[in-house]
């Protein structure tokens, strides 16, 4: 136990471990001693001199801030000491004079730590009849964020949270003296992902956003607590809105999951809930058109449709969902593919995944994974087949953190870094796809040389390692990474991308995988779940690839897509809109008008979105948490659930449930498997190397990878945000631009099988060779349209020009 | 107390022709001092330089012994010296003339030095300004690197020590020791949160001394002359020789070596006495940032004991003398000029204050003073000193408070006659801030005009 330090504060008694600062010690006692720049996760740095306090034989008032509790000593604050108030009454004196007195048009007004300490600590009147320092104003660090100079009280917050907590700093202190200023570098933007936060962490309104500028004022804004629906983070939100339309989100802080932070995404990427390409009304197909209808309408058009595929013979309907539900959502549509429709023919992943990995996510649920805690904690820690910073932002910031506190090695399996690549210790090369290979290898017994052979090292040295298996790990990263981690007493986490992955998994949206962890071959598995939803399919179904080949085989009559935009997020776009053109049916239930829905919907359904309705959702960690409703959606969206309760409806069948209460009571009856189902085995689920691809020597195979900012439907109409995007290029190794004769900058068009992109090429040493990596949705077609039917990823490479920068920009 | 008055000790090479050149310096006991270090014990080194009672001589006076003595041996990291070389306090040219003229002293002790503490290699953080120092400096290294006193071997002896010349880029705070740090590592210079201390945790995080180029420079010195040799001058709790940078208004300001002790009337005799018709009105004793004394105090003995117990410090032994002549308004109101201009910004007393201090200041001295800003000025001072991160602020105040305790009267009289009663011109072009960059900032506009009083200047206040 760390050795405990006993003082008083103010005369009252505290005992507190050993290196705390006397600033914490002091909240503990609800003492709070005024301060800008002190912030909890930041280092202390002491610049501002507001929480002077007394301590019993010092001279000089001390920094509550950069002080550690002293045993036996009388410290006394603002409260009780002379000494201390004056102190902190003059600190604040200084910052005022230079401060403008624009409070009332300030977007910090209401929530201004200066302007609150101001009110109960400062004077009426200043003595202060000088020259202010003026500045112009504002000045933009990025398309996001403006500055207001003459307001800053550089306190460096914002500087120390790029360099510190998101490790970009390109936003800096310039000047010295009272000119000393926030700035950035002339030819160096300020890009990062998680900018937002300095805007919410500065203690002035010397930071502000484009979006909120001007907009409303703290104490005009309903304010919700939410939870981020943009990936698998689970990030706390906190909703502002007035008269009903969203003015900002902020982060709440939860020290579980986002500390205080979030990324820009979850932070801005709200303008999607009223951009024009909003679904605001249900809408049938006449034609090439869509045309609004009524509820009615649609309803019966679905169960016209229904009951003609069900004429038809077993096998002729199937329900993609995607990954943004709802947990409640999500329950709701595993029961309505099953009970309602009578098909095990579901899946809710985007990407084309092995049959054995239903064994894998069967086994997940209800076994404890990793936490961000246990990342936090790790001396070693495996990320394979996953780009946490593109994917799941605030993920990257705790590796970043492990990586920054306790020099965590991280170690990075496949074939490229990605954004890792400044945090990496060692990187693992694979073949893509192939990653379960190399986790099987590191956790077995034999010798192995390179970077692996120090991985496996390291993970024996350690105590509790962490692996973290994404989407593109390939067969059997799950069943491979947890063997793994079970090696060394670790934790093992599968890190979907999008919100809802997890839950849709807790839910059983996938062929062959019932609620709660169960599966659909097991008997007992069966009979529980038949006990709520009546009698299941007998058959395990197919997945989406087997789905979308048979629908292209005009074998499905009824698609019903639940938050889904197949056409642009399949792995292979030309199988998926062929099917989606076969289709006699497609019906959409979403938020926006995606490619799917113009250019093939028959049914659209109106959806809400996160921020208008309640609702759980479960993050990567398999953290729940609930959701609560900011505003009212546009007055014809439903939430997903209660559009399924009405197709059952219209269908003949009740879902059991006709408000939220009653459906988390049946999750909470239906519940989890008693004893998880055990992960396959390595041997059952991992193939063996050297069987990928066949390799003919021309083409190179291609790694897609999402980018945070891209062409996703919750990101339209969010300007701002869109404009601080990193550039979609297509990286490659040095020795394959030179094979194709690539320099850095030129375009270069990658031609796979049904389409191509031409992007600017970017050199990357980290990238293996005879791979290239390029953005999944940033482009104006998908990388998906590189693909066959198969998902398979390879294309030749041909230089278009190498006058690049011109025509990019 | 030992002998007082002029002495040749550490600048007793000064004058010999050619001694910048290593056979020259060679030849005048030259790399004795490292040759017995090295022969040496660390500790014993050490114990030598604690006997001798040397007191850092950059400003603090804390016991340079003691200060190499606290360098942590035991964290398996590389041990670093650094000889601070950014000699910017006002007032003060002493460390610029002896690396201009005896270069290879410094060398040697920076070698010494780094015996003492078991170091790996040194680094000699120069002032930007310094050209000349530079050039002379780099020569004499490479020609230490060329005879093997510097490098892979030093002496024959096997051990590596190497010696970096890293030239700063004008920041007064940067003579700070941990901003200086900072800087060596490409850093913003600005001071950094103690502890960790250099000692433990200095440059690149690793167990770090600081010292002055005076304080380096005397260690060849007592470990080739001894202890008893360094005593013969100054005080118990004050031995040695010190070089004094005398200016102001005497009739040869320069450098002068003297021994500790020696009063500061005969320092300005030394100096050549006060100019033609001007009577002393006070005198800062160790640069700019210490507090000035008025003449009254002239005949205090110039040790660190002393000058403090007449409420003032040594500093960086640079004795600024102001005569009868000279308004102290005008003279603090330059001094704080300089201290708001360098402030590096990092924390608010001293960035905020300074920039306050600097207005008011200007104000009085230009004639639009008013009674109620000695108050402010004395209360703001109380707000900054103590307060802020470092002691650049200290030193910011100690002239306006000084000043205040001593020439309150002349305050006074400057605000009564809205002009200065020297017959300063009132200046109003200046803006207070004059420092403009990205085209962003708006320079303060020239004070409103004011209409001068009529009484004219009468030639100054007796004082």
């Amino acid at each position: 136990m760390t050795e405990q330090v006993t003082f008083t504060i103010d005369g009252q008694e505290i005992t507190v471990p050993k290196g705390t600062l006397i600033i914490r010690a002091a909240e503990e006692l609800g003492i709070i001693v005024p301060r800008f720049c002190d912030h909890p996760l930041l280092d202390p740095v002491g610049a501002c001199r507001q929480c002077m306090v007394e301590i019993e034989g010092m001279p000089k008032p001390m920094m509550a801030c950069t002080t550690t509790v002293m045993p036996d000593k009388a410290v006394k604050t603002h409260l009780t000491s002379e000494l201390a108030r004056k102190g902190q009454e003059g600190t604040l004196e200084f910052l005022l004079i230079n401060h403008p007195l624009d409070c009332p048009m300030c977007d910090k007004g209401g929530e201004c730590p200066l302007q609150d300490q101001a009110l109960a600590h400062g004077s009426n009147a200043s003595r202060f009849i000088d020259q202010k320092r003026r500045y112009d104003k504002p000045v933009a660090v990025s398309q996001q964020i403006l500055l207001d100079r003459e307001r800053c009280v550089l306190c460096a917050r914002c500087t120390r949270f790029s360099e510190q907590i998101s490790g970009d700093p390109f936003i800096e202190l310039f000047e010295r003296g009272a000119l000393e200023q926030v700035a950035i570098y002339e030819d160096e933007p300020y890009e990062s992902y998680f900018s937002g936060n300095v805007i919410q962490i500065c203690p002035v309104g010397a930071l502000t956003s484009t979006s909120y500028r001007f907009r409303a004022r703290p104490f005009d804004v309903v304010t919700t607590p939410s939870v981020c629906d943009h990936c698998s983070a689970g990030c706390t939100l906190t909703v502002q809105s007035r008269r009903g339309e969203i003015q900002r989100q902020l982060a709440r802080t939860n020290m579980a999951v986002n500390e205080a932070w979030n990324c820009d995404k979850g932070r801005f990427g709200f303008p999607h809930l009223t951009a024009a390409t909003r679904i605001t009304e249900p809408k049938l197909r006449d034609g090439d058109a869509l045309v609004t209808a009524s509820w009615t309408d649609v309803l019966r058009r679905i169960r016209s449709a229904v009951t003609a595929a069900r004429e038809a013979g077993p096998g002729r309907i199937a329900v993609v969902t995607g990954s943004r539900l709802a947990d409640e959502d999500a329950y709701a549509a595993s029961k309505y593919a099953r009970a309602v429709l009578g098909t095990d023919d579901v899946d809710h992943r985007t990407r084309f995944a092995p049959a054995s990995e239903r064994d894998e996510l069967a086994g997940i649920v209800g076994r404890d994974t990793a936490t961000y805690a246990d990342v936090e904690r790790a001396g070693v820690i495996v990320v394979a087949g996953l780009d946490p910073e593109e994917e799941v932002p605030i993920l990257h910031l705790r590796l970043r953190k492990a990586w920054r506190n306790h020099q965590a090695r991280i170690v990075v399996v496949g074939p490229h870094l990605g954004t890792l690549a400044d945090l990496a210790w060692r990187h693992v090369v694979t073949a893509p796809g192939t990653e379960a290979a190399v986790l099987a290898q590191l956790a077995g017994d034999g010798p192995l040389d390179g970077s692996a052979g120090e991985v496996a090292e390291a993970l024996r040295e350690v105590d509790a390692p962490v692996v973290l298996v994404g989407e593109r790990a390939g067969a059997g990263s799950i069943s491979a990474a947890a063997a793994l981690a079970a090696a060394g007493d670790g934790g093992v986490a599968y890190v979907p991308r999008r919100a809802g992955a997890r839950g849709a998994i807790e839910a059983g949206l996938a062929a062959g995988l019932l609620p709660g962890g169960r599966r659909l071959d097991d008997a007992d598995d069966r009979a529980a779940i038949e006990e709520h939803w009546g009698a299941l399919p007998a058959e395990r179904g197919r997945d989406l690839h087997a789905i979308l080949t048979d629908a292209a085989a005009g074998r499905i009559d009824v698609l019903h897509l639940i938050g889904v935009d197949l056409a642009r997020d399949a792995p292979s776009a030309e199988l998926a809109r062929a099917a989606l053109a076969k289709v006699g049916t497609v019906i959409v239930q979403d938020l926006a008008r995606t490619e799917t829905v113009a250019g093939f919907a028959d049914v659209v359904l109106p959806a809400a979105g996160r921020q208008e309705r309640a609702g759980t959702t479960t993050n990567w960690e398999g953290r729940r948490q609930r959701f609560a409703r900011a505003i009212d959606g546009p007055d014809l969206v439903q939430e997903d659930w209660e559009i399924l309760v009405q197709i059952a409806a219209i269908l003949g069948k009740d879902l059991g449930f006709s408000d939220l209460a009653a459906l988390r009571a049946e999750v909470e009856r239906v519940g989890r498997r008693a004893t998880p189902h055990p992960l396959p085995t390595v041997d059952e689920v991992v193939p063996a190397v050297g069987t990928a691809a066949d390799d003919d020597g021309a083409g190179v195979t291609v790694v897609a990878r999402p980018l945070l900012l891209d062409h996703g439907t919750m990101l339209t109409g969010a300007t701002d945000l869109l404009a601080t995007a990193r550039p979609a290029t297509v990286a490659l190794s040095p020795a394959d631009a030179a094979a194709h004769d690539i320099a850095a900058g030129d375009l270069v068009e990658v031609a796979g099988a049904n389409g191509s992109l031409t992007l600017p090429a970017v050199l990357a040493p980290d990238v293996l060779s005879g791979t290239v990596v390029v953005p999944t949705n940033s482009t104006d077609e998908p990388a998906g349209v590189l693909a066959d039917r198969d998902g398979r990823l390879t294309a030749t490479l041909t230089k278009v020009s190498s006058d690049a920068a011109e025509e990019v920009a | 107390m030992g002998t007082t008055g002029q002495v040749s000790a550490l600048s007793y090479r000064y004058d010999v022709p050619g001694v910048s050149d290593i056979e020259v310096y060679e030849q005048h006991d030259g790399y004795e001092g490292a040759r017995r270090a090295l022969e040496m014990e660390p500790a014993d080194i050490v114990e030598l330089v604690k006997e001798s009672g040397l007191r850092g001589r950059g400003g603090a006076g804390f016991p340079t012994g003691m200060k190499l003595s606290f360098v942590a041996q035991d964290t398996g990291k590389p041990i670093y010296v650094v000889c601070n070389a950014d000699e910017g306090e006002p007032g003060t040219f002493k460390d610029r003339l002896l690396m201009e003229r005896d270069p290879h002293q410094l060398i040697e002790g920076m070698i010494v030095a780094g015996l003492a503490i078991n170091a790996v290699a040194g680094y000699i953080y120069l002032r930007g300004e310094f050209a000349y120092a530079g050039r002379q400096l780099a020569a004499a290294i490479r020609q230490a690197y060329e005879r093997g006193y510097l490098g892979a071997d030093v002496m024959g002896s096997g051990r590596r020590y190497d010696l970096v010349l890293h030239r700063g880029a004008g920041a007064y705070i940067c003579g700070e020791e941990t901003a200086l740090l900072d800087s060596l590592e490409g850093r913003r210079g600005q001071p950094r949160l103690r502890p960790p201390f250099p000692a433990t945790q200095g440059l690149y995080g690793c167990p770090t001394t600081v010292n002055n180029v005076e304080s380096i420079a005397a260690l060849p010195f007592i470990v080739r002359h001894g202890v008893e040799w360094w005593r013969q001058w100054g005080t118990e709790k004050s031995p040695g020789p010190k070089l004094m940078s005398i200016s102001g208004e005497v009739n040869r300001p320069g450098n002068y070596e003297v021994a500790l002790g020696t009063t500061v009337r005969e320092m300005i005799e030394i100096a050549g006495g006060m100019l033609e018709g001007r009577e002393l009105k006070f005198f800062c004793p160790g640069g700019s940032s210490t507090p000035m004394l008025p003449a009254e105090k002239a005949d205090t003995p110039y040790t660190f004991e002393d000058i403090q117990e007449a409420g003032s410090l040594l500093g960086t032994g640079a004795l600024m003398v102001y005569s009868d002549q000279t308004s102290v308004v005008s003279v603090v109101r330059r001094f704080t000029h300089f201290y708001e201009h360098e402030s590096c910004g990092k924390c608010t007393p001293c960035r905020e204050g300074g920039y306050w201090l600097g207005q008011i200041l200007t104000r009085i001295d230009t004639g639009t003073g008013r009674m109620e800003d000695l108050e402010l000025l004395e209360d703001l001072c109380d707000n900054i000193f103590g307060r802020a991160f470092c002691a650049l602020a200290d030193g910011m105040v100690s002239p306006v408070r000084s000043s205040l305790a001593y020439f309150r009267d002349e305050y006074v009289e400057h605000i009564r006659r809205g002009v200065s009663p020297f017959g300063v011109e009132p200046r109003r072009d200046i803006a207070v801030v004059e420092f403009t960059r990205g085209g962003g900032y708006e320079p303060a506009p020239p004070a409103t005009p004011q209409e001068l009083q009529t009484e004219p200047a009468d030639g100054g206040l007796s004082s």
